[in-house]
């Protein structure tokens, strides 16, 4: 019921601004039409100007309305580098948006119709045509250059000291796996995932599994200074490691292993301090729709110093002695000396 | 009444129609069902698509402020939600599953049955025959039945809305798994099998338009009618149909490979997976090989959508300026280089999804490349109207307001281009606000100026100029202030498709403006309803036209008569003498020379 009063209402509304429309109609028709329809010509030139000139007012008040709601400064080396190209491609689109804008409108005003003005007619100019082909394509030019510098720096190779973590998503949540004492990520095989004590489906005949070490609070903790790979999968439908502080992300999709790697810079600590909120943390943001849960699909990286670090790897345990905890001390011994320390994930299908 | 049944007298348009019996125009009763429904009559067909089109605009809209109610004020329960929606809404609250269909039907309704065919199949209609001063399409039976593929796609598309399981919601670009498993979410169930069905028949609905406009464009123009001769309406509606005929063919096998993949056990789209407590059988298949058929269609989609409106913003600007456009040729060249580069970007929607490093960098080369006959075409408008006699009517604010956004929307698609930008900024609100600004409202802008301008031809009567004015003011100014924030937002991170954010620590400060945006889209949404009110109303109260050129033009379809029958012209088609932009002094006091006017002596063709 009172969505049918709710619609009469505004079709009663309509009706009465449209009767409004009429009579103006009507009214310009009598009091002549050319000189009412000068006359709004005018009023609309004198308000897209108004428009603008408020548009200008608007875009400040956004900027400082939001100056202290952005992310705070990039916590890795390439987001610094991302930074500096977002204010430069910033700078060279505002410049050609002001210009661009200002000279819409402003020819708006200057060229409302005038019984007095004739038109200047202008067909083409190939000077102007290359003038203004040129010019946008050397400014492009300069954008991929930036861009692509920076790509590749982005998506080379992690260097070989990096620390290996699988990062695997599925819904809604992740699953971070660090590779343990040996340092290399055991083989895994879809078809072993059992939800009670195998969520990644580790392959126990795989020595390098059994000091897998696997969170599933969807925690991650790095070291800061050191480089971090992570090995990106998903258990079931795509989903996206969303680095939001780190300005990267990947996605993590089934059948297919994707990697990302950056060198964190500024611990949790250090942000808390930085950002003034005392409850900052960095956040892994699910940044593909992955189904109904998608928006609390959350992760959490915890950035400390190499002792933090130390002493909180001593006090996890492998997923294999938590999982059978019967079994635990059965778990094959794994020789610390087998295990080099290099980055090594090709146990893992890449491709 | 049949299309064979116009007697074609003027020359070059003859071939193709062999029987014939009476004029169009002849004081001959039709059947109602005829003339009105299975019409074959391009104008028909045309108004058939807007009125189709607005609807499904009218349910799109709907949903994005049905969404929009959840997104600003997440902690408000909404008692008419439940109402209108039921079981997806106790309580008054959105429930996250019906919040993701909406979503995916939002995308779909409005790129798909609004935007294409809602925009194309209207203008397209309307204007090709008209400008290019043909009796109807080149097959005019072809053209009803695109419509009615359309009507049918249409039909399953709104059943899909109330199947138990409720729409697709995968988004509406519906990537598998997702989108391939029944477990993976409620709206992969029947609900997607309806969208992949409805997609198909649209895809058959829209090349059956597209090969018509082709084949009309390129066979049935009038003499005189060269190439070079066209509106720049008519090219671009031209290269769209280009982009869709090449295109939507490869977004069919995209789905049809999908309905297998659901279906028939097959497993193009899936390898490794485990869901629902069980690790399935398929192996081998790729998930990233749907991305690329549905963007090799998703991209130049996304030019298909933009190009009419800028044919119909050029069309409009001039007139309304009193001058030739600026730089026709250029502006053909431009959208020709438009035309083949969006079939060499689709991969820049897929940067981060571990596609190789250096086949992304071609792509980000080859997608900041387009930016160039874009600005190309930003320049020339702007020195369209310098100098000219600016007549502010709603047509021109809606051309003026394409530009705008146009710029805007454009700009941003820089930072999105470039690969090592996008890496952060993917799927955040950065994206929203770029392709709605874009593609949503600068397209949408572009539609709006078709109809305040061609209304007249449509109907033979005006649009109230009042709600116009009252109409751009608003949706102009709403439009930045809605998407203007969003790109902040964006570049803080915040990823789009989220139902909630509260839980996060680095996006829920944004929790106010989110309602701002949510009360200002609430408020556009009303101004929309305030045009199609103003549109129906003023269908058969507006004000009659008394010329047959109320703007002052010099295209073909304003020498047809003020209300055209079936066949557009009494008597010959006319004869094509100039460009379609002569607004210079016709020796006589007028401004303009419309294109049947002889060259007079002495005078040079453009």
């Amino acid at each position: 019921m009172s969505g049918f009063i709710m619609i009469s209402l505004i079709i009663l509304v309509f009706v009465i601004i449209y009767q409004i429309g009429k009579a103006s109609e009507y009214a310009a028709i009598l009091r002549g039409e050319k000189k009412v329809n000068a006359q709004v010509n005018r009023a609309i030139a004198f308000l897209l100007v108004a428009m603008f000139v408020l548009g200008l007012w608007g875009i400040w008040e956004c900027h400082n309305y939001f100056k202290d709601m952005m992310l705070p400064v990039a916590a890795c080396k390439t987001g610094e580098r991302y930074d500096a190209m977002f204010n430069t491609t910033l700078v060279v689109t505002g410049i050609v948006f002001l210009l661009t804008q200002a000279i819409l409108f402003w020819f708006c005003f200057k060229y409302q119709a005038s019984d007095k003005r004739t038109t200047y007619f202008f067909a083409h100019s190939n000077k102007l045509e290359l003038i203004w082909t040129t010019i946008p394509a050397i400014a492009m030019a300069v954008l991929v250059g930036i861009g692509l510098r920076n790509w590749y720096e982005v998506t080379s190779p992690a260097p070989a000291e990096a620390t290996v973590i699988e990062i695997v998503g599925k819904q809604f949540n992740w699953l971070i796996r660090y590779p343990g004492k040996d340092n290399e990520l055991g083989k895994r095989d879809f078809r072993k995932i059992n939800d009670a004590n195998n969520v990644l489906g580790l392959d126990w005949s795989d020595p390098h599994n059994s000091d897998d070490i696997i969170a599933q609070n969807g925690e991650m903790h790095v070291v800061v200074g050191k480089p971090v790979k992570l090995v990106i999968g998903s258990r079931d439908v795509i989903h996206d490691v969303g680095l939001p502080h780190f300005r990267m992300k990947m996605d993590a999709v089934p059948g297919i292993t994707t990697t990302l790697w950056f060198t964190p810079t500024i611990t949790s600590d250090s942000m808390k301090i930085i950002t003034k909120n005392p409850n900052f943390v960095y956040e892994i943001a699910c940044d593909q729709l992955c189904g109904k849960g998608h928006y609390a699909m959350r992760g959490t990286i915890i950035v400390e110093t190499q002792a933090q670090y130390d002493k909180w790897m001593a006090s996890q345990s492998s997923y294999y002695a938590t999982a059978n905890p019967a079994a635990a001390p059965a778990a094959p011994a794994v020789d610390a000396k087998d295990a080099p320390a290099a980055d090594t994930t090709k146990v893992i299908s890449m491709k | 009444m049949n299309n064979e049944a116009i007697i074609i007298e003027g020359p070059q348009v003859a071939h193709g129609h062999t029987a014939a019996d009476h004029h169009g125009h002849e004081h001959h009763e039709q059947h109602f069902i005829w003339k009105y429904i299975f019409s074959q009559d391009h104008k028909m067909i045309s108004k058939q698509f807007l009125i189709t089109g607005i609807i499904w605009a009218i349910i799109g809209a709907l949903f994005s402020v049905l969404f929009r109610f959840q997104l600003g004020f997440p902690d408000t329960n909404f008692p008419f939600m439940e109402s209108l929606l039921g079981e997806w809404a106790k309580g008054g609250k959105l429930s996250p599953e019906f919040y993701y269909a909406l979503v995916t039907m939002h995308g779909t309704i409005l790129v798909f049955f609004v935007l294409t065919a809602g925009l194309s199949g209207t203008f397209a209609n309307l204007l090709i025959p008209l400008q290019i001063g043909a009796r109807d399409m080149a097959s005019p039976f072809m053209n009803m039945l695109s419509y009615w593929f359309f009507f049918a796609a249409s039909v399953i598309m709104l059943i899909s809305l109330f199947v138990e399981t409720g729409p697709a919601s995968g988004g509406w670009t519906t990537y598998p798994p997702l989108s391939a498993l029944k477990e993976a979410s409620l709206g992969s169930g029947v609900g997607m099998d309806l969208w992949l069905m409805g997609m198909a028949l649209f895809v058959v609905s829209s090349l059956l338009g597209g090969l018509n406009y082709i084949s009309t464009v390129l066979n049935m123009r009038t003499k005189g009618m060269t190439l070079t001769r066209m509106p720049l309406t008519i090219w671009a509606l031209f290269f769209t149909a280009v982009l869709g005929v090449l295109s939507f063919p490869v977004l069919f096998s995209g789905v049809i490979l999908l309905i297998f993949d659901r279906n028939l056990g097959t497993s193009f789209y899936l390898s490794e997976i485990f869901i629902g407590g069980k690790a399935l059988p398929h192996i081998g298949g790729s998930a990233i090989l749907y991305q690329h058929l549905f963007w090799f269609l998703g991209h130049p989609e996304v030019y298909i959508i933009m190009l009419p409106g800028m044919g119909m913003a050029s069309e409009v600007l001039s007139t309304n300026s009193r001058k030739p456009i600026f730089g026709y040729f250029a502006m053909i060249i431009s959208l020709i280089g438009i035309t083949l580069l969006a079939f060499l970007v689709w991969a820049h929607h897929m940067f981060v999804t571990g596609m190789s490093p250096f086949l992304g960098s071609i792509f980000v080369l080859l997608t900041l490349l387009i930016a160039v006959p874009s600005a190309v075409k930003v320049f020339n408008w702007i020195t369209t109207i310098w100098r000219g006699n600016l007549r502010f009517n709603p047509a021109m604010l809606f051309a003026l307001g394409f530009v705008s956004l146009f710029i805007s929307g454009g700009l941003t698609g820089l930072f999105l281009g470039n690969s090592a930008l996008d890496i952060h900024l993917h799927d955040t609100y950065f994206v929203i606000a770029h392709f709605h600004i874009v593609m949503g409202v600068s397209a949408f802008f572009g539609m709006f100026a078709g109809v305040y301008h061609w209304f007249p031809k449509m109907f033979g009567r005006y649009m109230n100029n009042t709600l116009g004015y009252i109409h751009f003011f608003i949706t102009f100014i709403g439009a930045y202030l809605i998407f203007w924030p969003m790109h902040y937002e964006g570049i803080a991170g915040m990823p789009r498709r989220y139902y909630d954010f509260s839980a996060w620590e680095s996006f829920k400060q944004f929790q106010s403006i989110n309602g701002f945006i949510s009360i200002v889209a609430l408020v556009v949404f009303l101004v929309q309803l305030l045009f199609v009110f103003n549109y129906i109303v003023s269908m058969y109260k507006g004000r009659k036209l008394t010329t047959q050129n109320p703007w002052g033009s010099t295209t073909l379809e304003w020498t047809t008569p003020i209300n055209p029958g079936h066949g557009n012209w009494e008597g010959d088609v006319p004869e094509v003498h100039r460009w379609p932009y002569d607004y210079k002094d016709n020796g006589e006091g007028g401004d303009f020379i419309p294109q049947t006017t002889p060259l007079r002596p002495g005078e040079e063709s453009h």
